[in-house]
């Protein structure tokens, strides 16, 4: 870790403020990913904003009927939120299956949004990694791939998003609002807050300099069969190999966004107009223009026995 | 005291505590936070410093520099030590590798600076500026590939030839009416223990005292000197509680030896625990091992020739794993052959991981088995007890000591409903999931090592014992109360036991399944000096009186035991030592394993539903803590079946998955119920305590009760540890069939 300074903030745009004042600085919040990442020197931030405390753990009923989760909530109060519960259980599901109970009692909405690959390589600060030195090379296309993704992603690049709450928040709609130094809010669709490697992997989303992640809009409830299916080599406390998360209704149409197979919630809304027409279909939709390694071409036939099995689910 | 004729009835078989399921003596200590790990320890004198280690960047080649002057100036640094700056070291006796590279470097991580600061955080700050220029040499880190020019040689352990020929293999399999020829791989593993390796090491002079983790404090004692060429009395070593170690602490390895080197330098007590992301490279795992099983066998189920060939590869001078162990003993058969391959890799070294070749070997031969009796159409069970021999296969003339492998088998079987089974694969659905019953044997050898003890009693009654002997988790301190408590006619809360101290008498320590019925035995001997020595204050010939409820009697002549010690402390010391017995006398622990596993026929996901093992291992001193040792060591073999694989990145030369992330071990989730039974049956040519270990016995054969349960699940036969759910996916498996 390289030694850095430190200030709690009260108020967001405050936060913005203090980020904007002071180059290198980055934001903690729960500091779950965060400071392991500084520790192995893969983050040196020589400031840290302290946003723990600026009052952003409400969740609050929308005058639309949508749900405002505040960036701070934390994931054990999301998920056990009674609205949550009952009207996004896809949510509450994602996010159960996700770390543990200590972990979840720190992560922080937002920061779980933010938080970083899981890729060995780009914890390994001796390996060759884009992500972590743009433009050292990748490591991990030609070494050990099974974890990583196999659509969306590049010569440069190929590592996962890690987060299973953002796939429930892609299949939801959900909404980020934001802050920046000069107070101006903004509104970013999920499906535009995370970005494809290309040839500039170190760039993983959309937020600008000093723009800080507010709360979370979720749409008003959506109703249908709300399942999240996480596929992992134990039976808990792993990150996906792949998972699916659904909201399936009972004429077979639904939603659907998968995890653990591109560096975001991977969802295309085209495919899932195939849902009636079974897991196959959807599956070839989904991930037309796959490019998986030799190690992780099972993760296709996977997705789809997964979305298969989401279907069989959706139907008892 | 010599043991070297079967033991006949002695104090311990009153069982007034030897054999109770007694809590563990240590366990409040450890449940409070009070039991003192190595790296806690609070050096009254000194302010200490940390040290932090630097490992290799480079899998194979050479330091051209190490750039310290940014690392140096940073606040708090006190120094780094290199090899330029160490002075000359050796290797230990055990472990091959170079505990501090440079200027070559031998496998990743491998420790080549530290940087040693008033901070743990400026230390490892400092450790962060160092800047090395290596210059990279090609290496060897395709197990498949060395292969090709591996050699066939005897791993140096005397048990071990390398090949074993009875009859004519070759001959014997080519003639037999149903035969099976298979290839079996297991992956590195790595023993991934709670607490990571550390040591404080503080210099007096020439004399060097060391808080470490060291599960052998007499190899510690003898390693350390060989490597910083110094007098092996000027060391002495503290382990008295050790976090988890399954043999991946056996020696010194390189916290101990960067603790002294930095104290020695610096002048200051050093404080360094090896991070957790270098223990995978930076120490030692279980080598990958390719394997072969060649077995032939007629119509009626009698197997007539068995073959196990096996490839591991290792650093110069390394062991080769040395699988073909059990296939030497397990089952009959008459035309025998077994060979061991070492190939030169230079990946981090491979050595002793709980049961060590047992534990691979035994995932290939009882996947083979199952595979054979499949092909016999028979059970799988029966196909076993079918093989069972009383004598040593190889030597007709040695009969096992004890062997009720038969018992656990039958006994397993009739436990776990294994009549429900189906015998057809893929005979059994329940909502999403197939479900499958696997068995396996298991057999590992019971060692049993010389072993000194010193008892004292003091005027309140209370014995204290004093060995170097370790507990790793595992329950010594426990047996080695009951053991004096039994001995001495006390109740167990008038025994303290002191443990992990080289200024103690020496023990084997804790390895090999040899700790329990070692060092209690030890105790034993040192008790019956104890005794004789009571005897005398109490003008009592000595091997006449009865010690019982803290009374020492001879007919109606009765006196309270602590009235010995009246005048003063009375101390007696004792080794116990073995004649002959264990060569006239094939001495093993057996065992059954059996298995229900889910698989998801959607995702081939691999959940275990219920396990069972049947232990055969001599007198249970404590079947709380062997009941302990054996679901502990079955977790270890649903991770081996199921997860656990250092992942080889053969372009870069180094284990990829290197923190508990990546390297995945069972969690609770993923440990159903889980039974055991102890078959106690008493071994007397063990020793006076007619014990064996169980420790690694339980982990042998789990592994492979998972895969044949899969394989019974699904119809899919995986050869390839671990069963993770995409090699089942990639397999003939089809969703739709269902048989
Ligand atoms: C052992 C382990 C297992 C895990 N397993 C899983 C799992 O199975 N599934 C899963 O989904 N996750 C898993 N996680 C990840 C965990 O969910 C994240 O670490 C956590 O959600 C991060 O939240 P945080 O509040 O601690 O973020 P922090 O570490 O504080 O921050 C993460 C990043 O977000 C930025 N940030 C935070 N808040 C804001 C904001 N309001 N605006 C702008 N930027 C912000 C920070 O600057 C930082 O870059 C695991 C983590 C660990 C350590
Ligand atoms: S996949 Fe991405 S994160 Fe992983 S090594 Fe390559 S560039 Fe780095």
């Amino acid at each position: 870790m390289k030694s850095f300074t430190y200030q709690r903030v009260t108020t967001a745009l405050d936060a913005a403020k203090a980020a904007d004042k002071t180059p290198g600085s980055k934001f903690i919040a729960g500091g779950t990913n965060l400071l392991d990442l500084m520790k192995l020197q893969i983050e040196k931030p020589a400031h840290l904003i302290d946003i723990s405390k600026t009052g952003l753990n409400k969740i609050e009923l929308n005058t639309d009927g949508g749900l405002r989760i505040g960036a701070m909530v934390n994931n054990t109060d999301l998920a056990s939120h009674n609205v949550v519960r009952r009207d996004y259980g896809l949510l509450a599901r994602a996010l159960l299956s996700g770390a543990s109970g200590q972990l979840r009692n720190k992560a922080t909405t937002s920061g779980n949004l933010l938080q970083r690959t899981r890729c060995p390589y780009f914890y390994d600060t001796n390996q060759l990694c884009n992500k972590r030195v743009p433009g050292s090379g990748c490591a991990a296309i030609a070494g050990f791939s099974r974890q990583l993704a196999i659509i969306g992603s590049s010569d440069h690049c190929i590592a996962t998003h890690p987060s299973d709450m953002a796939v429930a928040m892609r299949a939801l709609d959900a909404t980020v609002e934001t802050v920046n130094v000069r107070g101006e809010h903004r509104k970013i669709p999920i499906a535009d807050l995370y970005l494809l490697p290309g040839s500039t992997p170190h760039l993983e989303n959309t937020l600008q300099p000093g723009e800080i992640i507010t709360s979370v809009l979720l749409p008003p409830p959506i109703g249908g069969k709300q399942i999240y299916q996480k596929i992992r080599d134990r039976a808990s406390y792993a990150f996906a190999t792949i998972s699916v998360g659904a909201i399936i209704y009972p004429d077979g149409s639904g939603k659907l966004a998968l995890g653990g197979v591109a560096a975001k919630p991977w969802r295309i809304e085209q495919a899932e107009a195939l849902l009636p027409k079974g897991s196959k279909l959807v599956t070839e939709r989904l991930l037309a223009g796959a490019r998986p390694t030799g190690e992780n071409q099972y993760k296709i036939m996977l997705v789809e026995r997964t979305i298969e099995s989401v279907i069989q689910q959706a139907k008892r | 005291m010599k043991f070297d004729k079967p033991a006949g009835k002695n104090a311990i078989d009153q069982l007034k505590v030897v054999g109770k399921p007694i809590d563990r003596i240590d366990g409040p200590l450890k449940t409070t936070g009070r039991a003192t790990y190595a790296y806690e320890h609070q050096i009254a004198e000194t302010k200490p410093a940390y040290g932090y280690i630097v490992g290799a960047g480079i899998a194979k080649g050479r330091i051209e520099a190490i750039h310290q002057t940014a690392a140096k100036s940073l606040p708090g640094v006190i120094g780094v030590i290199t090899a330029s700056n160490a002075g000359p070291l050796k290797t230990g006796r055990f472990y091959a590798d170079r505990l501090l590279a440079g200027p070559d470097v031998d496998h990743y991580h491998q420790a080549i600076a530290i940087v040693v600061a008033e901070s743990f955080e400026q230390a490892r700050a400092g450790a962060a500026l160092l800047r090395v220029d290596y210059v990279k040499s090609k290496g060897s880190f395709d197990l498949k590939k060395a292969g090709a020019s591996a050699t066939i040689l005897n791993p140096g352990r005397p048990s071990t030839a390398a090949t074993a020929e009875v009859s004519s293999f070759e001959d014997g399999f080519k003639s037999a009416p149903f035969k099976l020829d298979e290839i079996y791989t297991t992956p590195d593993q790595s023993h991934a223990m709670m607490e990571p390796h550390a040591t404080i090491a503080k210099w007096d002079g020439e004399k060097l005292t060391c808080w470490c983790s060291i599960q052998q404090i007499n190899w510690g004692v003898r390693d350390l000197a060989n490597i910083l060429g110094i007098d092996p009395k000027n060391i002495r070593l503290i382990s008295a509680f050790i976090g988890g170690g399954f043999g991946g602490k056996g020696t010194v390895l390189s916290d101990i030896v960067a603790a002294s080197l930095a104290a020695r330098l610096t002048g200051r007590t050093v404080k360094i625990t090896l991070q957790r992301t270098l223990m995978f490279n930076n120490t030692i795992h279980r080598p990958a091992t390719i394997q072969r099983l060649r077995i032939g066998a007629d119509a009626d189920g009698t197997i007539t020739s068995i073959g196990h060939e096996s490839l591991s590869g290792n650093i110069p001078r390394g062991f080769a794993e040395y699988t073909t162990t059990s296939t030497r003993t397990l089952y009959a058969g008459k035309n025998r052959m077994t060979q061991l391959k070492l190939a030169l890799l230079n990946l981090p070294e491979g050595a002793a991981m709980r049961a060590p070749g047992e534990a691979s070997g035994m995932m290939a031969l009882e996947i083979a088995m199952d595979e054979m009796a499949a092909k016999l159409k028979m059970d799988p069970v029966e196909f076993r007890i079918k093989n069972d021999t009383q004598v040593h296969p190889e030597n007709p003339k040695r009969t096992f000591s004890t062997r009720l492998l038969v018992e656990c088998l039958q006994t397993g079987a009739k436990k776990f409903k294994w009549e429900s089974r189906s015998k057809q694969p893929r005979g059994k659905e329940e909502g999403d999931w197939l479900l499958g019953m696997g068995v396996a044997s298991a057999v590992r050898g019971a060692p049993i090592m010389k072993c000194a003890a010193r008892v004292r009693l003091s005027n309140k009654g209370i014995v204290t014992v004093e060995t170097d002997m370790t507990d790793i988790g595992t329950g010594s301190y426990t047996i080695i109360a009951q053991t004096a408590a039994e001995m001495m006619g006390i109740e167990i809360n008038k025994v303290v036991v002191k443990l992990g101290d080289s200024s103690l008498p020496e023990s084997p320590g804790s390895a090999g399944q040899w700790g329990a019925a070692s060092s209690t035995s030890g105790v034993y001997a040192a008790c019956v000096k104890l005794r004789e020595k009571v005897e005398q204050m109490f003008g009592f010939e000595p091997g006449t009186a009865e010690f019982s409820d803290g009374k020492v009697s001879v007919k109606n002549k009765k006196y309270s035991l602590s009235k010995a010690a009246d005048s003063g402390e009375l101390i007696s010391e004792d080794e116990m030592t073995y004649g002959e017995l264990s060569r006239e006398f094939a001495q093993d622990t057996f065992g059954a394993h059996f298995v229900e596993v889910a698989v998801n026929k959607y995702s081939c996901e691999i959940r275990v539903r219920r396990m069972l093992a049947v232990c055969h291992a001599g007198r249970i001193l404590n079947p709380k803590t062997a009941r302990s040792q054996v679901i502990g060591a079955m977790t270890m073999g649903v991770g081996a079946a199921l997860m656990e694989e250092l992942v080889v990145d053969t372009n870069v030369g180094f284990f990829v998955n290197h923190d508990l992330a990546g390297y995945e071990v069972p969690v609770h989730a993923d440990i159903p119920h889980q039974d055991v039974i102890l078959l106690e049956d008493l071994d007397p040519t063990m020793s006076p305590m007619k014990a064996k270990g169980i420790g690694e016995l339980g982990l042998v054969g789990v592994a492979a009760a998972i895969a044949n349960a899969v394989y019974n699940a699904t119809g899919v036969r995986i050869r390839e540890y671990p069963i993770s759910l995409h090699k089942i996916l990639e397999s003939s498996y089809n969703l739709e069939e269902n048989n």
